[in-house]
């Protein structure tokens, strides 16, 4: 069987990353060609700067070596340029002839960086600032020459200037405008910005149009309109960059700024493709690589056959990467009708952030010597979060938001190399920094791989991605949208989405209608893609159990040993002497070595053998016991306090409201453990503050508290609002959970999640939409109906062969 | 000679492919101590010792994906065709030779020396 021809011209970041792509989701497809004029494999060109400033070598900032490409069966014509497409003949031609012919031919072809055509632009040493090419060129004139000007005081302008300056040149940076970056950041960030730079020798010139570039046989002056000159011996072209399109129009593709594309990032032609920044999509054009990133996997996608995907465009944010300067830019933050501008400011401090907010969502973000919460905004922004449960505090960060836990630490960049980011595994900043710039790591999952940071409760997972972007420079992964796990590109969201839209019911189909890159998913998606069959279509689809983490699997929770600990239920933490007997006359019955009151108010039997568990089970259940669930994503426990019936305190009577939520709330799933608590009274002795779904009682009737949890980091609940009656409780109950569960991603327990959509929502969808309200709690019922299937009566009475060896051979 | 011969012999049958769960495991007692018998969703068997190089953790309760079993206890991935960890941790766990006779599985309840 032969394979398709593809064919991509520009061997650079963008038109890369599709090739990578189509390796994991289609090895097999293509027999793959790529022609790249520069005579290189394929390198990170972010990294020219540092390769400039002398922090990098050429060798520390590859990404697809030569031997790379011959490792995977690709053929590379390095030094190639391509400049012609014969569409008719499906054939490529190169400058020395080679030529080459496609099924598909995929363009990435990059840009170009503009060079004002004033008089001399075309003299010796004045350069433009783009590939090692020109890295090596200025290299060698700062070995020669003093005097640098750089025309151009955006990103590029100022890391070359910088780079330059690393090398010992004087170095004056030329603006046409007052202000430097005027596209990312606003006038006050700007002179931030040109104050610390002046301050580390940086020389500039701002509102000067340049008008001649004088010199004999190389450069010597540069001229501005004025009649003002300024001498030189280097000047960098830094003003902007223009797609790459030569080619694409001469062949009688339809181009604009760019070459148009598609959302499929197809061009006129459908059987080119086109991506990266010679690219114009839905009218815009993109110079930062997360985006590019983002179209080069649609892209892969469509290549592979599966085409599901579709580009819609990115919000981009940027970074400088100047060493020592913290600046942070995204979305739109110049002043407008209906955006209202908050600013923070502190001169001495070189501190100013300015949040702008439109109808309640971040629209645009400058920050400046203080950027620990630029992703947070980021995030904000890109997901459209609505902030008006926490405007007053927005600008004191994320840290300040009912983070008692972690507050504080949000600052990485100022932290010192040993203090500690991950608890759990005792992993310290210095470390992950390291792995990050030995092992070129990109992503959050590649530094949990390396360092064991983030993988246990996963609390500190946004000081890593702080330390990542902080480390990295260019703002690969935040940008881009997040996805589930290495199976796949698409982000939680996304793939419910999918299963709703494509009304898929089973992992398998999952896993081949989604392209998923691997046979079986894995320990992380498949649980997860588990859940959201089954609450998405509780009648069709089937619970599988190996998507279930061992826990769920054996419906008891697995200790260090081994073995295994049993929790039944008990009912509101209320039981009687004859439940206690029958615990009892179970636990000496199987040995059982240790048995504890919870914390969740009921009794859990430590360190039963596997093989015993059902024969306990049988016993319970014959004493009318029920699973506890203590070891499932569902619903826990529900404490309560004596209340009315007894206390002298008590409003009203929290223990038969606790039963009956508990009695309601049984065996169903939800993205997260789910945990309840009724207190008879405003002392609030079942701390039901800090559950899921908090009761606490008061003279008038209830009020209902969500969102709290204990544990890793502790977030008191808000309130939702008061009702007069237990049937009311109970109602909000199941409209609260099922709102959850239908939203919530999985792994996100009520706290995040709220966090994430916003207290506002949840109250507009289960308080003041009275339809709205009874149709969640209908739902939550109809699902119920599958779910109160006591699992321990069911394996106690089928034994099922799980719980014994297969053979014993002893 | 000796040595071989007693190897042979010493296969065990332990029942038949349809008795382990796709994407699954069960265990068999041996004198060298439990071992994880796994089926992967092309329906090939591996065999490890029930014993993450980590802390213990049974493998045999780990989630199966490709060729690779998540233990349960701390996440460890462990390639089943090696019985090494997936870098960047290291460790090992011993590896039994398992072979598929129609559907009867049988076992050599002999760990493969690690070194070959
Ligand atoms: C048994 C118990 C401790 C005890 O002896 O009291 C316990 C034991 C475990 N807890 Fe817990 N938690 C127990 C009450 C709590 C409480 C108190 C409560 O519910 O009022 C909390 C804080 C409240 C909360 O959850 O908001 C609590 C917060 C946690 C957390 C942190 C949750 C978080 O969102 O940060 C974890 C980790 C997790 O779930 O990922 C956890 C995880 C665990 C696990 C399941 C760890 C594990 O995966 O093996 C432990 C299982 C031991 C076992 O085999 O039984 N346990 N755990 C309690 C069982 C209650 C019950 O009857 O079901
Ligand atoms: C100094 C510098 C710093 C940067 N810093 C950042 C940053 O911090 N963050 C960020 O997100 N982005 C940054 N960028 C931008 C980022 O590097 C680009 O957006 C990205 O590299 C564009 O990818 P691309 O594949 O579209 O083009 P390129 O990576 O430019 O690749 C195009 C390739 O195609 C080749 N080519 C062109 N025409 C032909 C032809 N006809 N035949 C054969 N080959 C051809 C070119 O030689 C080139 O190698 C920076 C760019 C520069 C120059
Ligand atoms: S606090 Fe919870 S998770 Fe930690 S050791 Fe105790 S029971 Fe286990
Ligand atoms: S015991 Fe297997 S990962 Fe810890």
């Amino acid at each position: 069987m032969s394979k398709e021809k593809l064919v991509l011209v520009g061997n650079g970041m963008a038109g890369m990353k599709v090739i990578e792509e189509l390796l994991t989701i289609a090895p097999n497809k293509y027999e793959i060609t790529v022609f790249g004029a520069e005579p290189y494999g394929n390198y990170n060109r972010i990294m020219l700067s540092p390769l400039l400033a002398g922090e990098k070598a050429l060798d520390d900032i590859m990404l697809n070596t030569e031997a790379w490409y011959a490792d995977n069966g690709i053929r590379l014509h390095k030094g190639k340029e391509i400049i012609e497409i014969d569409r008719i003949g499906k054939r490529v031609i190169a400058a020395d002839g080679t030529n080459e012919s496609y099924d598909r031919l995929l363009l990435g072809t990059g840009s170009n960086p503009f060079i004002i055509p004033v008089p001399g632009h075309d003299l010796p040493g004045v350069l433009g600032y783009r590939d090692v090419h020109d890295v090596n060129a200025m290299l060698e004139s700062s070995q020669t020459h003093r005097h640098a000007v750089v025309i151009g005081g955006g990103l590029l302008g100022l890391e070359a200037a910088y780079g330059l300056m690393q090398q010992g040149m004087e170095v004056t940076v030329v603006h046409l405008m007052d202000t430097l970056m005027e596209r990312q950041l606003d006038a006050t960030a700007g002179k931030y910005l040109q104050k610390s730079l002046e301050a580390r020798g940086m020389r500039f010139r701002m509102q000067a149009q340049t008008s001649e570039i004088i010199g004999e046989g190389r450069v010597q002056a540069v001229r501005f309109k004025d009649g003002d000159e300024l001498s030189a011996d280097l000047v960098v072209m830094a003003v902007g960059i223009r797609p790459n399109m030569e080619l694409a129009r001469k062949a009688g593709l339809y181009c604009d700024r760019g070459v148009v594309v598609s959302d499929t990032l197809q061009t006129f032609d459908p059987r080119i493709y086109a991506v990266g920044e010679c690219v114009q999509h839905r009218g815009q054009c993109y110079g930062l690589v997360a985006p590019l990133f983002e179209q080069a996997k649609v892209c892969a996608n469509h290549l592979a056959g599966y085409g599901f995907r579709y580009y819609e465009g990115s919000v981009t944010s940027t970074k400088l990467k100047v060493t020592g300067i913290d600046l942070f830019s995204a979305g739109d933050f110049q002043d407008a009708e209906g955006v209202d501008t908050i600013v923070y400011q502190d001169p001495s401090a070189g501190v100013y952030k300015k949040v702008c907010v439109k109808d309640d969502r971040i629209v645009g973000a400058v920050l400046y010597g203080d950027t620990g919460d630029g992703t947070w905004y980021f995030k904000l922004l890109r997901e459209g979060t609505s902030i008006a449960d926490f405007r007053d505090g927005l600008l004191f960060g994320q840290a300040h938001l009912g983070d008692s836990g972690h507050g504080g630490v949000s600052q990485v960049a100022n932290l010192p190399d040993d203090a500690q980011i991950c608890d759990c595994n005792g992993v310290c900043k210095g470390t992950i920094v390291k792995a990050i710039t030995e092992n070129g790591l990109f992503t959050l999952d590649e530094v949990k791989a390396h360092t064991k940071a983030s993988a246990s409760c996963g609390s500190c997972q946004g000081l890593v991605e702080q330390l990542l972007a902080a480390t990295m420079g260019g703002d690969y992964e935040a940008a881009a949208v997040k996805p589930m796990c290495a199976c796949t590109d698409m982000s939680h969201d996304q793939v419910r989405e999918a299963i709703r839209a494509e009304q898929l019911t089973s992992l398998r189909g999952v896993f081949d209608t989604l392209g998923w890159k691997t046979p079986d998913g894995c320990d992380k998606c498949r649980p997860a893609l588990n859940y959201y069959l089954i609450s998405t279509w509780p009648d069709q689809a089937q619970d599988d159990p190996q998507a279930r983490f061992v826990n769920e699997r054996m419906h008891a929770n697995i200790q260090k040993d081994g073995t295994y600990s049993v929790v039944p239920r008990i009912w509101g933490g209320v039981t009687t002497p004859s439940e206690l007997r029958a615990i009892a006359d179970v636990a000496e019955k199987f040995k059982v070595p240790t048995v504890k009151i919870t914390g969740g108010q009921r009794i859990d039997l430590l360190g039963v053998k596997k093989q015993d568990l059902p024969g306990m089970w049988g016993d319970l259940s014959d004493a009318g016991f029920v699973s506890g669930h203590a070891y499932g994503k569902s619903l826990r426990t529900v404490k309560t306090c004596v209340g009315s019936e007894w206390c002298r305190f008590g409003t009203q009577d929290s223990t038969t409201c606790g039963i009956q939520l508990e009695e309601m709330t049984w065996g169903s799933w939800t993205p997260h453990k789910f945990k309840m608590a009724v207190s008879g009274c405003p002392r609030n002795c079942a701390e039901a503050t800090i559950k899921d779904f908090g009761v606490v009682a008061i003279d008038s009737g209830w009020e209902l508290h969500v969102g709290g949890n204990g544990g890793v980091k502790i977030r008191a609940t808000d309130v939702l609002c008061r009702v007069k009656t237990m049937d009311e409780v109970k109602e909000y109950c199941a409209a609260f959970m099922q709102l959850y569960r239908e939203q919530g991603r999985y792994l996100e327990r009520t706290a995040p999640w709220i966090e994430r959509v916003g207290l506002s929502y949840v109250k507009e969808r289960v308080v003041e939409d009275t339809d709205g309200r009874k149709q969640l709690a209908e739902r939550f019922h109809a699902s119920q109906k599958h779910a109160q299937e006591d699992p321990w009566k069911k394996f106690s009475k089928n034994h099922e062969a799980k719980f014994v060896p297969l053979k014993r051979a002893v | 000679m000796q040595a071989a011969k007693t190897m042979d012999t010493n296969w065990l049958s332990i029942g038949r492919i349809e008795d382990i769960p796709v994407l699954g495991a069960r265990v068999v007692e041996t004198a060298h101590g439990p071992v994880a018998v796994f089926r992967n969703s092309a329906d090939e068997i591996f065999a490890l010792l029930d014993r993450c190089p980590h802390q213990g953790g049974p493998l045999s309760e780990g989630m199966v994906h490709g060729r690779v079993v998540t233990c349960p206890l701390h996440a460890w991935h462990i390639h089943l065709d090696k019985g090494e960890a997936k870098a960047p941790d290291v460790g090992c766990v011993p590896k039994f030779e398992v072979r598929l006779e129609g559907d009867q599985i049988h076992l050599n309840p002999n760990p493969i020396e690690a070194a070959s």
